[in-house]
């Protein structure tokens, strides 16, 4: 899932410091299970604000309200006034969340509430990891199950590096490293002749580097004749 | 010959290498590099540049393989993945062979967190064998690879380097032979403290035929004091220093002495192990010291070829 981690206190005031009429809108998906922007933390942060705004002597009407999904238009859609009554709406979404709705209403201004962090699964209670980047030409297959691109700090393809100390990596002493993971998996698999050739150059164009990517898929489309059925413009 | 540099030649002459370090200064001053290149000149037999080494903005490797040059020195430039993509690799590898740099150092490169300029985007399109893979390619065919093919392709002698005390340490011996298989000439060790660990490895490195294919340069560093054992023992991730050489260090009147000695018992010692093709000498900061340890090694003079 995405996992984001709300900005601090005193950024978000001060970001919304110039309004009157604020608007916290929380999302039920991912934000809510990593605990940062599900309805529960939306209601923490809108109390939040309003101590910090009386302790302040700043006068601002602040309220809270959360979606299900705040990526998709059609959920975004159902509060739509409550979005445009405000000066300033703060998302509690991941940064998809805030862009939908900033693309849904250009002149309304969106702000973001959470710093969007990484693909990340949880790993227990409280604790989630990066496992993934998106780069979009997944090799796990060859790596036993674990993605050296998002879990190495180098990304390398031929690991590990010099500086892979107690199955630790160098970068944080904290985090495994992810080639000790994988020769340690690989060779429980009994597979350790995948690592024992060269992996030659990955053509990055398949991730960011190679400019936005849009998935398009022709069967999932409607025609348009089904569009104007639904009545989508 | 791949490249005819002086490393090459005494490689192939079956002579017993000496490599030692010059780091490039944090400033636009080529001076320290001249002052080096003058005092070190004829005591080993090729130096290497560091790439901006621990992720510290330095003189880059290039320019200052050029000011060793001109003092009638060989060069090894250090080029590590962390800064550049595929385009730039391959751009200076062309430059520095255009410039009569010969030999190469292919290193993944140390993370930008350990620098001064921890909030750098690294880049990271390559590892060190996968660099090693694609200069070989560009070398021996001409092919960059994209797939274009270059009218006159760079000559250059490629070297890696290789840790036997990072773990896994049972695929160390693994790693190296992917880098041999990438095309990698020349191999410089991290320094070795743990000589039984280090003879452990070069088992492997035999067993499996790789000291045939690659010239292994065994790495040391002399120490200046305990405080630097220490330190290296405790603070550098992948860097074995057994406990009798922190306390021989310790214990010693003449801190920089016993380093000094240590460091050429050491050498000593690596001259009998089968394999070991040459020592790379990195007296970090303490450049100064290495035509005493080649001297007291038992290593000078320096092969001489007619160019």
């Amino acid at each position: 899932m995405i996992v984001a981690k709300r900005k601090p206190l005193n950024e978000i005031a001060e970001m919304l410091a110039p309004y009157k009429k604020v608007t916290v809108i929380g999302c039920r998906s991912c934000v809510a299970i990593c605990l940062a922007g599900g309805e529960k933390e939306v209601k923490m942060l809108v109390s939040a604000l309003k101590v910090k705004n009386k302790r302040d002597g700043r006068k601002q009407h602040i309220e809270g309200t959360v979606v299900e999904r705040q990526c998709e238009k059609e959920w975004v859609q159902e509060i739509e006034a409550q979005i445009l009554d405000s000066d300033v709406t703060l998302s509690m979404a991941c940064s998809l969340g805030a862009q939908t709705i900033g693309d849904m209403y250009p002149k309304h201004l969106t702000f973001p509430g959470l710093n969007t962090g990484m693909f990340g699964v949880p790993e227990e209670q409280g604790v989630w990891s990066e496992k993934c980047v998106g780069c979009g030409n997944c090799i796990i297959h060859t790596t036993g199950g674990i993605c050296p691109i998002a879990r190495c700090a180098k990304s390398m393809l031929n690991g590990p590096c010099g500086g892979s100390a107690n199955r630790k990596c160098e970068v944080n002493l904290e985090v495994d490293c992810a080639w000790a993971a994988i020769y340690d998996r690989l060779k429980l698999q009994n597979r350790l002749d995948l690592i024992e050739s060269v992996t030659p150059a990955k053509d990055w164009s398949t991730s960011h580097s190679g400019g936005r990517r849009v998935f398009e898929r022709e069967d999932a489309k409607l025609t348009p004749h089904q569009k104007k059925g639904k009545g989508v413009t | 010959m791949k490249a005819g540099s002086n490393l090459e030649k005494v490689f192939e002459s079956g002579q017993f290498a000496v490599t030692a370090e010059i780091g490039p200064p944090q400033s636009a001053n080529p001076e320290p590099l001249t002052h080096h290149a003058k005092m070190l000149k004829g005591y080993a037999d090729a130096f290497n540049l560091t790439d901006n080494q621990t992720a510290v903005v330095r003189l880059s490797s290039i320019a200052s393989a050029v000011i060793i040059m001109r003092e009638g020195v060989e060069p090894v430039i250090q080029m590590t993945c962390r800064d550049r993509n595929r385009i730039a690799l391959q751009s200076d590898l062309l430059g520095a062979a255009a410039l009569g740099v010969k030999n190469v150092l292919c290193l993944t490169g140390d993370h930008q967190t350990f620098g001064n300029e921890k909030g750098a985007k690294n880049v990271f399109d390559f590892d060190s064998i996968v660099e090693l893979q694609v200069f070989d390619q560009l070398r021996t065919q001409g092919k960059q690879v994209g797939g274009e093919v270059l009218k006159d392709p760079p000559k250059t002698y490629l070297g890696c380097a290789e840790n036997p005390f990072a773990t896994p340490y049972e695929y160390r011996a693994s790693r190296l032979a992917k880098k041999v298989a990438a095309g990698a000439d020349f191999c410089q060790t991290q320094a070795i403290f743990d000589m039984d660990m280090f003879e452990k490895w070069m088992d492997e490195v035999r067993a499996r035929g790789l000291d045939k294919k690659i010239h292994i340069l065994a790495g040391v560093i002399p120490m200046k004091s305990a405080g630097a054992a220490r330190y290296m023992k405790n603070k550098v991730p992948g860097m074995i220093v057994p406990d009798h050489i922190v306390d021989r260090m310790k214990s010693a009147k003449d801190a920089k002495g016993e380093g000094i000695k240590l460091c050429v018992e050491q050498i000593e010692h690596l001259k009998t192990v089968k394999g070991v093709h040459g020592v790379h000498i990195m007296a970090v900061a303490w450049e100064d010291i290495v035509p005493r340890i080649v001297e007291m090694a038992g290593l000078l003079p320096r092969p001489k070829f007619e160019s």
